[in-house]
């Protein structure tokens, strides 16, 4: 194959892709987005094996290399739950990452193979973009890893911050500017394994500071990142379908970050710099003083739905940890039956990571046409009788309007608090993640509904029945 | 005097970055979870770096470094691209319309 066919091949892969980013804009039409998607793929993967003569040699290995990762992939795309979603993404942001690392590196220590010139000669461009590549690659594979660690709870979420820390992130992202220049002087392994070592390093340490309220940024900044890297490596190899998708991905991750910082009325930079998450106590003492809470039991609970003509749900993180949303669906659909119009509203941050509530509802069956983002669905609680929050909390919390010194002030909020009555499924009157009280527990149309939201919704479908 | 190539590879990117911006805004906020798992499978297009480090070597002298990390990308690549896609449908078809009886 003639380079000029494979790179025009490669460009058609780039459009199937952008196709693939296209389809998403409505449930009916992604299915075959995700279809131009696979295509662009097999596309990409054919005129690379047709555009290098490997029939000869070597091409049972790279088959049984990509058979082996293709069965751990499906395996572990049909057995993940959709709770763990954000964890498995934050891996395969680590897989794009260290893929990225391992080829600059087998540039680097074989540029024949890809025609850049060779050992100890290569061109100057491509050692920039490859350091530039294997730098963010190191930094996207071992901060996805923190990130593993902390959503899968194996690592503690609150921040780990130290004395000097932004100090010694800075000297290191200098070290690394330095490094890539004298490696563009002096092409020596050490000094690029040096550069690599130096971003994996950062790359944990820009992780660790940040807490688990704000791994929805992380993600989506990680995501962000991995897009850059296959960028810099696209341009290291030439490769348009490799250039395109690094950009596609790169600011796709960018916007995610910018929604999920404006969901929280957070500046991208404060998320960066961590610390946040830890419990304000000063606002809980406030609180020991305050007048007692009114709780009731699953049957108050479903009295008060059934005799309501409207009801939004407003499910939360807390809600998926329990598995309530099964259950949640099958009440949703007596009240249905009883003519109760029932409609979801989901906070931007609602989940781990963007639009995760999203597929955890769908998972459950409920129609996506009865789900609505917070801009659309924020005027209807006033002219709403219930609200049942679940699992959900700080995104309700009307302290984001009222306190300026509030850690979450100016954050966008659902008004549950303007419905007819909010009931509120939850194990205690514990803080939520940002650590502060909601002052919306202790108001008078306010029912608290203590204990854990999947046995509280089994005991609602109970009484309704 | 003749353009560098560079400069060509640079728009693309560039233009690319732009066309990235204005599709990703128009993706609907419910299926932002796939669509972090489709870029996460599209972007392992990586793999053709990977296959062209794995597949230069000759069989006399054997597997080189090179080779070897060529090899394990395609691995990590291919588990991306496999299980980025195949999350994607499994999300997507938990969007299909359900008739309800």
């Amino acid at each position: 194959m003639t380079p000029n066919i494979a790179a025009s091949l490669y460009l058609i892969s780039g459009v199937l892709f952008i196709l693939a980013l296209r389809g998403l804009s409505s449930p009916e039409i992604s299915r075959k987005g995700n279809f131009f998607g696979i295509l662009g793929m097999i596309l990409a993967i054919a005129v690379t094996f047709f555009s290098v003569d490997i029939f000869s040699n070597g091409f049972i290995f790279i088959m049984c290399a990509l058979l082996t990762g293709g069965a751990i992939g499906a395996f572990v795309a049909y057995r993940i739950s959709m709770t763990a979603m954000p964890q498995l993404v934050a891996g395969f942001h680590s897989l794009v990452g260290l893929a990225a690392v391992l080829v600059a590196l087998s540039v680097f220590y074989n540029p024949e193979a890809f025609e850049l010139g060779e050992v100890n000669n290569i061109k100057i461009g491509s050692l920039i973009e490859m350091s530039i590549g294997a730098s963010i690659g190191a930094i996207t594979f071992t901060g996805s890893i923190i990130a593993f660690l902390k959503l899968q709870g194996l690592m503690s979420g609150s921040p780990i911050t130290f004395k000097g820390q932004h100090l010694i992130n800075l000297l290191i992202g200098v070290g690394i500017v330095f490094l890539i220049f004298y490696i563009t002087k002096e092409q020596s392994n050490f000094l690029f394994l040096l550069l690599i070592i130096a971003s994996f390093l950062i790359g944990i340490l820009l992780i660790i500071p940040i807490g688990g309220a704000d791994m929805p940024v992380v993600i989506s900044m990680l995501n962000s990142y991995s897009g850059w890297a296959a960028a810099g490596i696209g341009f290291t190899l030439e490769n348009t379908a490799l250039i395109i998708t690094g950009a596609l991905v790169g600011s796709s991750g960018a916007i995610l970050s910018y929604i999920m910082c404006k969901g929280m009325n957070r500046s991208f930079f404060s998320v960066i710099l961590g610390g946040f998450g830890g419990t304000d106590l000063s606002s809980l003492e406030k609180n020991k003083n305050r007048k007692p809470v009114k709780s009731g039991n699953a049957e108050d609970a479903a009295f008060l739905m059934k005799n309501a003509s409207s009801v939004i749900i407003v499910p939360g993180y807390g809600m998926a940890v329990a598995q309530a949303q099964h259950v949640l669906r099958e009440m949703v659909d007596i009240l249905k039956k009883n003519e109760v119009k029932v409609s979801y509203a989901i906070h931007p941050v609602a989940g781990r990571m963007p639009g995760h509530m999203n597929v955890l509802l769908a998972e459950a069956n409920v129609p996506y046409d009865e789900v609505y983002e917070l801009e659309n669905i924020n005027n209807d609680f006033s002219n709403t009788d219930v609200a049942f929050v679940i699992g959900a909390n700080d995104v309700t919390n009307p302290v984001a309007k009222t306190d300026p010194q509030s850690p979450i002030y100016g954050m966008p909020i659902l008004d549950v608090e303007k419905s007819k009555s909010v009931l509120f499924v939850k194990r205690s009157l514990s803080p939520g993640y940002a650590g502060i009280d909601n002052e919306l527990f202790y108001r008078d149309n306010t029912l608290m509904l203590f204990g854990d939201a999947k046995k509280m919704t089994e005991e609602i479908v109970k009484s309704l029945n | 005097m003749e353009i560098d190539p560079l400069i060509f590879r640079l728009s693309i990117f560039v233009l690319s970055i732009f066309v990235g911006y204005y599709v990703v805004w128009s993706v609907t906020p419910s299926l932002h979870t796939p669509l972090m798992a489709v870029t996460n499978a599209i972007s392992s297009v990586i793999i053709v770096g990977a296959i062209v480090a794995a597949s230069g070597f000759n069989i006399e002298s054997g597997f080189e470094l090179s080779n070897i990390f060529g090899l394990t990308a395609i691995v990590l690549a291919a588990i991306n691209i496999f299980g980025g896609f195949l999350v994607t449908q499994r999300m997507l078809q938990m969007y299909k319309k359900k008739k309800r009886k």
